[in-house]
């Protein structure tokens, strides 16, 4: 009984605690070599993954009808006009620093840009360019 | 005597029935954090003045469906949000908002204060959108909708 409250104690204090971009990086690569044995993060599949126009949605064509062809520049919402903050750690120290948050604007922008949720092994490439550049 | 206090009188009919302040929207006090991270993740996290409560229930009712997007929520929070903006949603006809969902853009009350803006201004690339308050409403996100803060200078002249 202990050992279970403590253990969902520690759940629910690792879900709430900030992470760090690399280990934001570090937690979607776990997951991607258990899908695919070896997998690397990298950030040059990351900025083509970045710059890619999936072209299915019309006002959102790829992730830089927002965000801009630089990750580290303010962006604007294709629809809304509504300015968003860089995209980039680097810019924005902000950015992925909660995993809950992290993964919910994967979720809504993967199925809007992609038409599909994205991948671990595609998160772990785009933040990592993201978090390093080129 | 009494003909002086009519005007009066006549202004606190209208104060009961329009909008307190039309340039100060502020966000409610009552607002869940999730107001600000949801609702204002895509646009201004719009005050729940602007639409009437049957309004906001078909807005909330269609999430995935959210004006050609979907922001969809789990129910925990869509019910929060919810319940915070029907609580604080207009209970004049003239807010009512127009299609499905409704748009705060097209009711009565907002056609009627933007009358002054050219039709071509809300194409402009710096708008880009009606929703878009911030664009000329500097101080929108501080609830404050007033003449002199509107940012495009071929506006400001207007008011």
């Amino acid at each position: 009984m202990y050992k279970a409250m403590l253990f969902a104690l520690l759940a629910v204090s690792a879900a709430a605690a900030a992470a760090t971009p690399r280990e934001t990086i570090n937690a979607y690569a776990v997951e991607a070599v258990r899908q695919s044995p070896g997998f690397q993060p990298s950030a040059r599949r990351g900025a083509e993954f970045y710059a890619r126009r999936f072209a299915v949605s019309d006002k959102m064509p790829a992730c830089t009808a927002c965000h801009t062809d630089s990750p580290a520049q303010p962006g604007r919402h294709a629809v809304t006009g509504k300015a968003i903050k860089p995209l980039a750690p680097r810019a924005e120290a902000a950015r992925f620093t909660d995993p809950a948050k992290t993964e919910k604007w994967f979720r809504r922008n993967c199925t809007e840009v992609l038409g599909r949720e994205c991948s671990a092994a595609e998160k772990a490439d785009f933040i990592q360019f993201l978090a390093e550049g080129l | 005597m009494r003909a002086a206090l009519l005007p009066l009188f006549a202004g606190a009919i209208l104060a009961i029935s329009l909008p307190a302040r039309a340039d100060r929207l502020p966000v409610p006090a009552d607002a869940p954090a999730s107001f600000k991270a949801e609702c204002g993740g895509c646009h201004l996290p719009f005050p729940p003045a602007l639409l009437t409560a049957p309004d906001w229930k078909r807005v909330m009712a269609r999430l995935d469906k959210h004006y050609g997007d979907n922001a969809s929520l789990d129910e925990k929070t869509r019910r929060e949000l919810e319940d915070f903006l029907v609580r604080n949603a207009a209970g004049n006809g003239r807010m009512a908002g127009q299609g499905d969902p409704p748009r705060l853009t097209a009711s009565a009350w907002f056609q009627r204060e933007h009358r002054k803006v050219p039709a071509s201004l809300w194409r402009d690339a710096r708008v880009k959108s009606a929703s878009n308050c911030s664009a000329c409403h500097s101080r929108a996100e501080q609830g404050s909708y007033r003449g002199r803060e509107i940012a495009l200078p071929e506006l400001r002249e207007k008011h």
